[in-house]
């Protein structure tokens, strides 16, 4: 958690874990789906489900959905704002076991089809934990500009992508890798000290073993950016 | 990884010069640009407290609203004028942030009253600059960050001593450092005030941060101004910092989680506090 992130982030009342880490959990999940939301059925655990009308969680997750930052004064109108960007949204209680709990598991549709499942917790002070992303288990906290790359698991993927990574001059700060099976689907997870420049992504998008790749800008408070700053920018492909 | 609190008490004073070097060396960022997004935020804090003191419009709920104005425009009948000043900021925050207004979480947006209410608080008392106020800010971020290596900062998972108790932590080190306190004299006081808040439960009345969460926040920032001014005075945290983090750690691991942020124990299972549930529910989100 970054000193800003202590001291911040500026924001909407009335919780940081249940009302700005739910935005950014709504602001992550756009940026997965890579394209205006639909549809979303959002499911709410624990905490979340039991005190989240209190704490306008779900105005918050909406207003994410929208791409609105944590400080965005539209966020207490998010269900109005929904409505006229033909967002429609569907809550429901449930139970995702042994998990944190402030957890929300978003299913969120667009215009053309295409979905992204994903489940998040937001663990204190507005940081968050994506812990899973279409059936693949991840840990990523939004906080660095984020690459999702799915392919088929095989020998030398990953050594390639951080080729590519660092000839674009770009450090790499963490890096996950999980697959269903050997040479099943797998998904690699990226956390960088900067974007990828857009050249970068043109390139991992033409590749033909890529299936699916997004490129997240950070939701989390920075000098530059402010406090997880407006609708996210992505780049994306989806085979 | 964040510093220990022992690292920050073995610092050179001031502790924040030290915790802003460290953070900056990690993250990339130049110290110029922290120090000026802590400024800004120092600006949004006094923000808060402004429309907090001027207002009484009532709450979501209409639990709070009132209390900050209240105390603010009543006759100062300790004749502490640092008390009242203190319990008065912290809540015009919190009331803030109870009508979905703008707040600095600090750590937590439920917590958020506790900082300024103590350090601009005490800084407005003294006569003394903003400009002041950025460093210790910093350091109060560097001790949330310590704490943070042992806890997740949320009242869902520790409980309120998670919140209150680290916002309280953070802002006894920052009012010790604004003080002239030592690096050890700050870490001290931030851990007699999370010493003297191990326990505290986490029950908001309909799950609202609402009751007990704004007068909560006056009483831990006077609380952040005790330790600071034992600090100062040289007493000293007999458990050593960390090991009492530790502590809290453990009985957040073991309170039930009927009384972590669910509403479903203490205030929120009062007679009173199942009839503001009740009638949330009618309510659409």
């Amino acid at each position: 958690m970054s000193l800003l992130d202590m001291i911040g982030p500026v924001m909407i009342g009335p919780s940081s874990s249940h009302t700005a880490g739910a935005c950014r959990i709504g602001m992550v999940a756009r940026a997965l789906l890579g394209s205006p939301p639909t549809y979303a059925a959002i499911g709410l655990h624990a905490s979340f489900a039991k005190t989240g009308k209190g704490h306008g969680t779900h105005l918050a997750l909406v207003a994410g959905l929208l791409g609105f930052a944590p400080d965005d004064a539209r966020l207490p109108q998010a269900m109005q704002e929904a409505q006229a960007a033909g967002l429609e949204v569907a809550f429901q209680d449930v139970d995702l076991g042994d998990v944190h709990p402030n957890t929300a598991q978003l299913t969120v549709t667009a215009q053309d089809g295409s979905q992204i499942v994903m489940t998040a917790s937001s663990t204190g002070g507005g940081v968050i934990d994506v812990i899973r992303v279409n059936g693949f288990r991840v840990s990523f906290s939004g906080g660095a500009p984020t690459l999702l790359l799915r392919y088929p698991d095989h020998l030398g993927v990953i050594a390639r992508v951080a080729t590519l990574i660092a000839a674009d001059g770009v450090n790499i700060a963490a890096l996950g890798c999980t697959r269903e099976k050997r040479g099943g689907a797998a998904l690699l997870v990226i956390e960088l000290d900067s974007p990828l420049s857009d050249a970068a992504l043109a390139f991992f998008g033409g590749w033909r073993e890529v299936e699916w790749l997004r490129m997240l800008p950070s939701v989390m408070s920075s000098p530059e950016q402010g406090d997880g700053h407006g609708v996210p920018v992505t780049v994306g492909t989806t085979a | 990884m964040p510093p220990t609190l022992k690292q920050l008490m073995d610092a050179p004073t001031p502790a924040s010069a030290w915790v802003l070097e460290q953070d900056c060396a990690d993250s990339g960022l130049e110290q110029e640009a922290v120090q000026e997004a802590m400024r800004g935020r120092i600006r949004e804090m006094r923000g808060s407290i402004e429309r907090g003191l001027a207002s009484d419009a009532k709450s979501i709920t209409g639990m709070v609203g009132w209390n900050a104005k209240g105390l603010w425009d009543a006759p100062d009948a300790l004749q502490s004028p640092l008390l009242k000043r203190v319990q008065a900021y912290a809540m015009a925050v919190n009331e803030e942030n109870a009508r979905m207004g703008r707040i600095v979480a600090a750590p937590t947006a439920g917590s958020a009253g506790t900082i300024p209410g103590a350090l601009i608080g005490v800084a407005d008392h003294l006569g003394l600059s903003d400009e002041q106020l950025v460093m210790p800010m910093v350091l109060a971020a560097g001790v949330g960050q310590a704490i943070s290596r042992q806890m997740f900062i949320s009242g869902a998972a520790g409980g309120c001593q998670a919140e209150i108790g680290s916002s309280a932590a953070m802002a006894a080190a920052a009012v010790t450092e604004l003080l002239g306190g030592s690096s050890r004299a700050c870490v001290h006081a931030a851990s007699m005030a999370l010493m003297n808040t191990i326990g505290l439960v986490c029950d908001p009345v309909g799950g609202f941060v609402e009751v007990p969460c704004v007068s909560r926040n006056a009483f831990f920032a006077v609380h952040a101004v005790s330790a600071a001014q034992l600090a100062l005075a040289h007493l000293e945290s007999f458990i050593p910092p960390d090991e009492v983090v530790t502590a809290m750690a453990q009985v957040g691991r073991m309170m039930p989680l009927e009384l972590r942020e669910t509403a479903e124990g203490g205030l929120a299972q009062t007679p009173t506090g199942l009839r503001v549930t009740a009638a949330m529910a009618e309510r659409k989100p």
